[in-house]
């Protein structure tokens, strides 16, 4: 950015303030760097520049083979690992026109909508941390642990799971697992409430949110947003609806959307989300049907040559994977993901500019990016 | 000489180390509480249920290096953090800890000194307690430390006026700028000032919180805005200077409040004669607790609340909570004239 | 003998920082010593018995006043040269002037005051009360009481000059 504005005014000359806030702040969620420019605490205009933790996650997909990318998307949502899995591997299976097994399906949705707790449970947590709440986070974390656990039973690992397979699930889900998942989302109910307690009606919570970083619908489609974001200005849209994959078209659950498209509303979409996860997992676990994990997977994995574009909706909005395959190696010619949280981060500057300081950070936890996907 | 000088001298030492040592246990004391409501333990390694982590915090803090940043100020960035502890600490000057007590066959008062100007002695002192945030932030010729240091400059002077407007209607009542004769006179007019002036027992509390920084009003010190606000640039013992001085200057309100509004020393009831087997505890006993009531709440408050803005916060107090002190003053003197 | 020498103890301290304030470079340390000046002018008052006074001088002019000088001056950026005062003359002219403006003034009061030494400043018998701070009180609403209005009709319209200023459209 170039040198500050000098205001001329009748008195006084003015002078703009640059702040430069990241890669290295408490509240810019990993290494996010914004350049702020400053009037007084106002925000007159924000750089956001990212690319802190670009590992190039899409060129080194190109010399892996089709299994070893699985591993890869682990590293770019990485509070929402499974869902990155689940993605790439039905982005894989459209490629080679695979059947997966009804038993895979359910419990690939079982896992995408654990994640999509646990990562709106980080959500919660630093968003109400963001704005002073300190104990919102102590809370969520308390729970996510118990989907850690979880997944830890299923997989083996706790944050980066890798517990995909194209075709259908490595394991099958351990004995009693089941019973598990339907005990936590027993517990999950209620902390939900204890939640909302704190933060739904309490006055500073409702003056730091409401009206702070309104976006419309049209707008929020023409900057390219999705998930919460989108839905909290209105707008209907959620690929577990409109073009279902794993199980979802089999599960009955509603899309939470909001009218003011404010801060306020997108943490409102976000915790009726929980609950609507919660009645999908319920579904999904009591209807597990019997039968094989795997589908008819080839032992060498090839596709044909051609491309294709897939997407899912994962915790942070629609996460898209567009492969080419040559048809000839074993691995893909092109790798190109469309991250979430890339796209709804260029939401950030029009959403700051004219707040205060304060509404900054207020509005990073909104947008919910992770960094390791923005930059891959 | 005995009792001009031995005596005041050893009671300005045994205040100053009590003092010391309750503002490092109030810090283990917040983490405990906020520990407890985030259901977790807090410090458990050193000692007993980390009893002495006060202790291991004090050596970390002063074998730490004392950094000075190369652009910073140096004599200003040096005194910074002594300014903000001084005042803390010669407030309790005034403030009176218990009535006249017999001790060693030599009448002793639980105060250091009881000055015609007591409120008005805090009061001015404190005033001056905001040079402490406002050069460490000029000081450190740094972005962050100098936004804090406006916002806390702002806040400090603007709940300054609130809280002290609280303070003339209790001095109304009391007919006396003597912390001991504001007691005497709740006890004479058997009702502790809480009852009589809730209102401006509600204001003050809430401008105690924004005085001395605390949550819903830490915005000076916003860790997620301001990456820790004034005190970013400093290190080792001059950021625990700060860091005490906080939380002096909490102890300070609640004292302040105990005896302005809860009576001081007195036990409850202090003139019904049924419950005199109550006078068997210390007065000073009376005091703490009321005190330390006061400082659950401060730790309380803020495990339970989000942060205000800073436009949010000047608002609540010039348009919501100054009219409100000054309405609540003019019906004071109203009733005052009227009725008595 | 104690009280004379705090008193020129006092006295030195306030005459050296008054100094220090107008010598300094630096304009935050300027505004510094005179916070410390300020504060010595109260352990005068101290001295003089005039405790009320002097937490006042410390409420009103260390801990409020001054506090606006450093925002201004922390603010405000200084480091320009002056353009506006290049002519040194003048101000040297005009220095001196005031300068002996303000030592015919003292010279006059203390000679005034020597010739006069029948009157008693403080009618402490006719007073109702005692106590300092209600005797401050008794007079300020009694033999003052013109001159205290004046003064805080003043500083009305200084406040209501300054909301004008600082607010361009009301």
């Amino acid at each position: 950015m170039d040198t500050p504005v000098i205001h001329h005014g009748a008195m006084f000359d003015t002078n703009e303030l640059v702040l430069n806030m990241g890669p290295q702040h408490p509240s810019t969620h990993g290494v996010l760097r914004v350049v702020l420019r400053l009037d007084g605490e106002k925000v007159v205009d924000a750089d956001v520049v990212i690319g802190y933790l670009h590992r190039g996650i899409e060129k080194l997909s190109e010399n892996r083979n089709w299994t070893q990318i699985i591993l890869l998307t682990d590293r770019m949502d990485y509070v929402a690992a499974a869902t990155n899995n689940v993605g790439y591997c039905e982005t894989v299976e459209k490629l080679m026109s695979l059947e997966v097994p009804r038993r895979a399906r359910y419990v690939r949705t079982i896992l995408c909508e654990l994640q999509r707790i646990a990562s709106h449970c980080l959500w919660v947590g630093t968003h109400a941390m963001d704005i002073g709440a300190m104990t919102v986070f102590l809370y969520a974390f308390r729970e996510r642990e118990l989907i850690l656990d979880l997944f830890e039973e299923m997989c083996g690992a706790r944050l980066t799971y890798n517990s995909m397979r194209i075709g259908g699930l490595p394991l099958d889900i351990p004995p009693g697992w089941d019973k598990k998942v339907l005990e936590f989302c027993t517990i999950m109910a209620t902390k939900i409430d204890e939640y909302e307690e704190l933060l739904t009606h309490n006055r500073i919570w409702l003056e730091r949110t409401k009206g702070i970083g309104v976006i419309d619908g049209p707008a929020a489609v023409a900057l390219g947003l999705s998930g919460p974001p989108l839905r909290g200005s209105g707008v209907p849209r959620d690929v577990r609806k409109d073009e279902p994959y794993a199980a979802y078209d089999e599960m009955e659950f509603d899309v939470p959307i909001g009218t003011a498209g404010d801060t306020y509303d997108r943490y409102l979409v976000r915790l009726e989300e929980f609950r609507q996860s919660l009645r999908v997992i319920r579904q999904a676990t009591e209807g597990i049907p019997e039968g094989p994990i795997v589908g008819k997977v080839p032992r060498l994995i090839k596709p044909p040559a051609g491309e294709t574009y897939h997407a899912i909706e994962s915790p942070k909005g629609e996460l898209g994977y567009f492969i080419v395959s040559d048809g000839k190696s074993t691995n893909p010619y092109r790798f190109r993901v469309r991250p979430p949280s890339f796209c709804n981060l260029q939401g950030l500057r029009t959403l700051i500019k004219g707040h205060l300081v304060a509404d900054v950070v207020a509005l990073i936890g909104s947008l919910d990016v992770v960094l390791g996907e923005v930059d891959r | 000489m005995i009792d001009t000088l031995v005596i005041p001298l050893l009671k300005i030492v045994i205040v100053l180390n009590a003092t010391l040592v309750s503002v490092t246990y109030m810090v283990l004391l917040e983490r405990k509480v906020i520990a407890w409501a985030q259901s977790r333990l807090g410090p458990m390694r050193v000692g007993p249920y980390g009893i002495l982590q006060p202790v291991a915090d004090a050596v970390k803090l002063m074998i730490k290096e004392d950094i000075t940043p190369v652009r910073a100020d140096r004599w200003v960035f040096t005194i910074a953090p002594i300014i903000s502890m001084v005042p803390a600490l010669i407030v309790y000057a005034v403030i009176p800890f218990g009535p006249e007590v017999k001790l060693f066959g030599r009448q002793v008062t639980l105060y250091i000194t009881d000055i015609n100007v007591g409120l008005l002695y805090i009061v001015s002192v404190a005033s001056v307690g905001v040079y402490g945030i406002i050069l460490a932030g000029y000081a450190s010729n740094s972005k962050y430390p100098l936004l804090a240091s406006l916002r806390a400059s702002a806040q400090l002077i603007s709940y300054e006026v609130a809280v002290t407007l609280t303070l003339v209607s209790v001095i109304m009542m009391a007919g006396s700028l003597s912390m001991v004769s504001i007691v005497r006179a709740q006890q004479s007019s058997h009702m502790w000032y809480a009852f009589v002036q809730p209102l401006a027992f509600l204001i003050f509390f809430i401008g105690g919180l924004a005085e001395t920084n605390r949550a819903p009003f830490d915005l000076p010190e916003a860790e997620q805005e301001l990456t820790g606000g004034f005190h970013t640039e400093y290190s080792g013992m001059r950021f625990a200077l700060f860091f005490l001085a906080e939380y002096a200057n909490m102890i300070v309100v609640s004292s302040v409040a105990t005896t302005l509004f809860l009576g001081g020393w007195l036990r409850p009831f202090p003139n019904v004669a049924f419950l005199s087997f109550l006078d068997f505890i210390p007065s000073w006993t009376w005091f703490l607790v009321k005190s330390f009531v006061f400082l659950y709440i401060f730790i309380w408050v803020r495990a339970t609340l989000p942060r205000y803005r800073y436009d949010q916060l000047m608002r609540l107090g010039w348009k919501v909570l100054i009219p409100l002190a000054i309405a609540n003053l003019v019906v004071t003197g109203i009733i005052k004239v009227m009725l008595l | 003998m104690a009280q004379a020498i705090a008193f020129y103890f006092i006295a030195a301290c306030i005459l050296g920082f008054a100094v220090l304030v107008v010598s300094t470079k630096d304009t935050v340390h300027s505004v510094l010593f005179l916070v410390m000046d300020f504060l010595f002018v109260a352990a005068l008052y101290v001295l003089l018995g005039a405790e009320f006074l002097a937490a006042i001088q410390v409420l009103v002019y260390a801990g409020g006043i001054v506090v606006l000088y450093l925002f201004v001056v922390m603010l405000v950026n200084l480091k320009r040269p002056p353009e506006a005062h290049s002519d040194p003359h003048r101000r040297t002219m005009l220095g001196f002037l005031l300068a002996a403006a303000v030592l015919v003034e003292v010279g006059a009061i203390a000679v005034y005051g020597h010739s006069q030494p029948a009157m008693v400043p403080v009618p402490g018998a006719a007073m109702p009360v005692t106590g300092n701070t209600a005797q401050i009180g008794w007079l300020l609403y009694t033999s003052y009481l013109i001159p205290f209005e004046i003064a805080s009709m003043l500083l009305l319209v200084a406040m209501i000059g300054a909301i004008v200023l600082a607010k361009r459209e009301l």
